[in-house]
């Protein structure tokens, strides 16, 4: 029609009486045509619910989607300065985990009381696996637990790598760096970390569990300096997922990667040689260690920030060894 | 107390002509002069044109000439295309041998004016690094970039861009050219958008192309002169730019009054950008497809519901 009138979303148009006086699942106004009641069919209160049913719960889903793909192709939502997107993480990149996390690796969590309800926090992790999915069950556990979203920290190589770099930082990751972790920190973020770094998860599969070197202790600076307490996390069952038996450090060279691993599946089977082992999976989250009661300046005595390194990683070590213990089998 | 005497490079320009004319109703602004090789485009009132090269030794006679305490370089060029050429506008923005873009080139220029600012102590020096301007009345790459029916992005990346406002850009000109406000500070509005976030909010279709080709596409397209794709262009649309505007807000004391977003939403609607699709119609179809879903499910599940 030409003479069509446009309607804008404003407020103005909750006046107009044809429209419906009802709001959708996701609260925006109805958009449907009232019948005499001032109601759509779908929004009939009372006596019209027994005419036309009830929203099904496909009804419900598909609204909630269908919604979902609106705000992604007009833009509408938000991100941080980090390029957070937790739309597009919570609705799709995590929803995608969940499945690993339930059935493959049947991720079992002790210790979330540890974990403040609001507030920052820094996580610490030991780090395993030839692939970082330690650090992405760790996220959806996180996110399971306790409804809050884990910033991890990562080294350069993620970031630059196409499709991966793009979706590490729209699920909420960063660079590993003082600047953004004391950033992250001081807005009240839980902040995840894995200070072992390549050498942890590119370890050979003999070493496993045995913690490495613990960099410099940045970490600890940044917790000093912003006073988030440390909470030392120990996650068994990723070793097992791609046993490294051999490095081929030479091509690792030639790719710019930090390592080149050889399992007993891959690259023997190929793709087929990327599905991970389906281990026992337990992540504990031990006592925090407050770091409020020092003042920033304990950031700047390098013996200070060493041995309250030493204590989170005995921490971690520690309660690996428990659970290991306490670990069925491998598989169990 | 003297007048302030302000003499501004890049006047032709929009930044340096906009400042000109806002200093214009300034009354304690007392003679304002243009320095450029181009009359300005932008009408004003009482500032003298003075149509000089920057690069020639003699603009030191017009500086002594023109008596200013106060000089604005807004002549710092990031667009080659119209300064006839990458080599034309290094020599523009800092006399040296070339080595790598804008970004170089910016970092130069800072330098220089950092160790005439510690020569001089006795001059107040404000160093401003802009983020992309947009706005409906600037015109810069990413504003014509935003033009483009189908947008060519890269394969794999997604940038995270922060904008500034044309209006704010000006007023933060203004407050440095009328302040004192020593040091260096990131301009832009607050909070970034993802690349793909913005070409979607402007109802454009983004395009992805595998880097490797984007520097051919881009020479390509570059040679028919309707947009101006650089090397320098092409590293942005696979990396973008976010700095931190803390000491904006703070040591400098202006809080842009557009966010990234606002900026954004505001060159769309005003410079009344040609979308594939607008948001009315993404709402129709959300609507419509919900429509025919639920009744294709209800039909379905109606003649089992009939049976029992």
């Amino acid at each position: 029609m030409a003479g069509a009138e446009v309607i804008r979303i404003q407020d103005g148009r909750r006046a107009d009486p044809q429209l419906c006086r009802g709001r959708t699942a996701d609260g925006r106004p109805c958009r449907n045509r009232a019948g005499a009641s001032g109601y759509c069919k779908r929004h009939e209160p009372g006596a019209g619910r027994a005419a036309t049913p009830a929203p099904s719960r496909f009804e419900a889903d598909l609204e909630r989607a269908l919604a979902f793909l609106r705000r992604r192709v007009t833009g509408a939502y938000a991100i941080d300065d980090f390029g957070f997107d937790p739309d597009l993480t919570e609705n799709v990149l995590l929803p995608i985990l969940r499945p690993l996390f339930d059935r493959w690796w049947r991720v079992e969590q002790r210790g979330l009381e540890n974990i403040p309800a609001s507030g920052p926090a820094l996580l610490v992790s030991n780090h395993s696996g030839t692939l970082p999915l330690d650090a992405l069950m760790m996220k959806l556990a996180i996110y399971e637990g306790t409804g809050r979203h884990c910033r991890l920290l990562a080294a350069d190589l993620p970031f630059r790598l196409p499709f991966v770099g793009e979706i590490a930082r729209k699920s909420g990751n960063t660079l590993a760096c003082a600047e953004d972790s004391t950033r992250l920190l001081d807005a009240g973020e839980i902040v995840g970390v894995f200070p072992e770094g390549y050498k942890g998860i590119g370890k050979p599969f003999r070493e496993r569990y045995k913690l490495q070197r613990f960099g410099r202790g940045g970490f600890v600076e940044v917790a000093l300096r912003t006073g988030a307490p440390m909470i030392p996390v120990s996650i068994v069952g990723a070793e097992e997922i791609f046993p490294m038996i051999y490095n081929v450090k030479p091509l690792a060279r030639l790719l710019g990667f930090p390592y080149f691993p050889v399992t007993p599946t891959f690259p023997a089977l190929g793709l087929l040689g990327a599905i991970p082992l389906p281990s026992k999976w337990i992540i504990e989250y031990g006592e925090p260690i407050q770091t409020a009661p020092f003042t920033p300046d304990a950031a700047l005595d390098p013996m200070f920030v060493f041995n309250l390194t030493d204590q989170v990683r005995e921490a971690i070590q520690q309660t690996l060894y428990k659970n290991l213990m306490s670990r069925r089998s491998v598989f169990f | 107390m003297a007048k302030q005497r302000v003499l501004i490079t890049g006047i032709s320009r929009f930044l340096g002509g906009h400042l000109a004319r806002r200093l214009e109703q300034d009354p304690d602004v007392g003679e304002i002069f243009g320095v450029d090789l181009e009359p300005p485009s932008v009408e004003l009132a009482r500032t003298e044109f003075v149509r000089a090269d920057i690069r020639n030794p003699l603009i030191v006679k017009v500086l002594q000439a023109t008596e200013v305490d106060t000089l604005v370089h807004a002549a710092v060029i990031a667009t080659p295309g119209r300064a006839g050429g990458r080599a034309q506008m290094k020599e523009i923005n800092v006399t040296s041998h070339p080595r790598t873009g804008y970004a170089k080139d910016a970092w130069e220029v800072e330098n220089y004016a950092r160790s005439f600012g510690r020569r001089r102590p006795d001059v107040g020096l404000t160093i401003l690094r802009f983020a992309n301007f947009i706005g409906p009345q600037i015109d810069t790459p990413l504003t014509r970039y935003f033009s483009l029916p189908v947008v060519p992005t890269a394969l794999g990346f997604d940038p995270r861009i922060q904008l500034l406002h044309e209006d704010d850009a000006i007023e933060i000109l203004v407050r440095a050219t009328r302040e004192q406000h020593p040091g260096t500070f990131n301009a832009s509005g607050d909070g970034v958008v993802y690349l793909s976030q913005a070409l979607r909010m402007a109802g454009k279709i983004a395009v992805p192309i595998a880097t490797p080709f984007m520097n051919l596409l881009g020479s390509a397209v570059r040679q028919t002169g309707l947009v101006d794709f650089s090397p320098e262009q092409l590293q942005f649309l696979q990396w973008g730019r976010v700095g931190d505007v803390h000491r904006l807000k703070t040591m400098f004391g202006y809080t842009p009054r557009y966010t990234t977003t606002e900026a954004l939403r505001d060159f769309i609607t005003r410079s009344k950008l040609a979308k594939v699709f607008s948001e009315e119609q993404a709402e129709q179809w959300e609507k419509d497809l919900y429509d025919f879903l639920a009744r294709l499910s209800r039909r379905r599940s109606a003649p089992d519901a009939a049976k029992v």
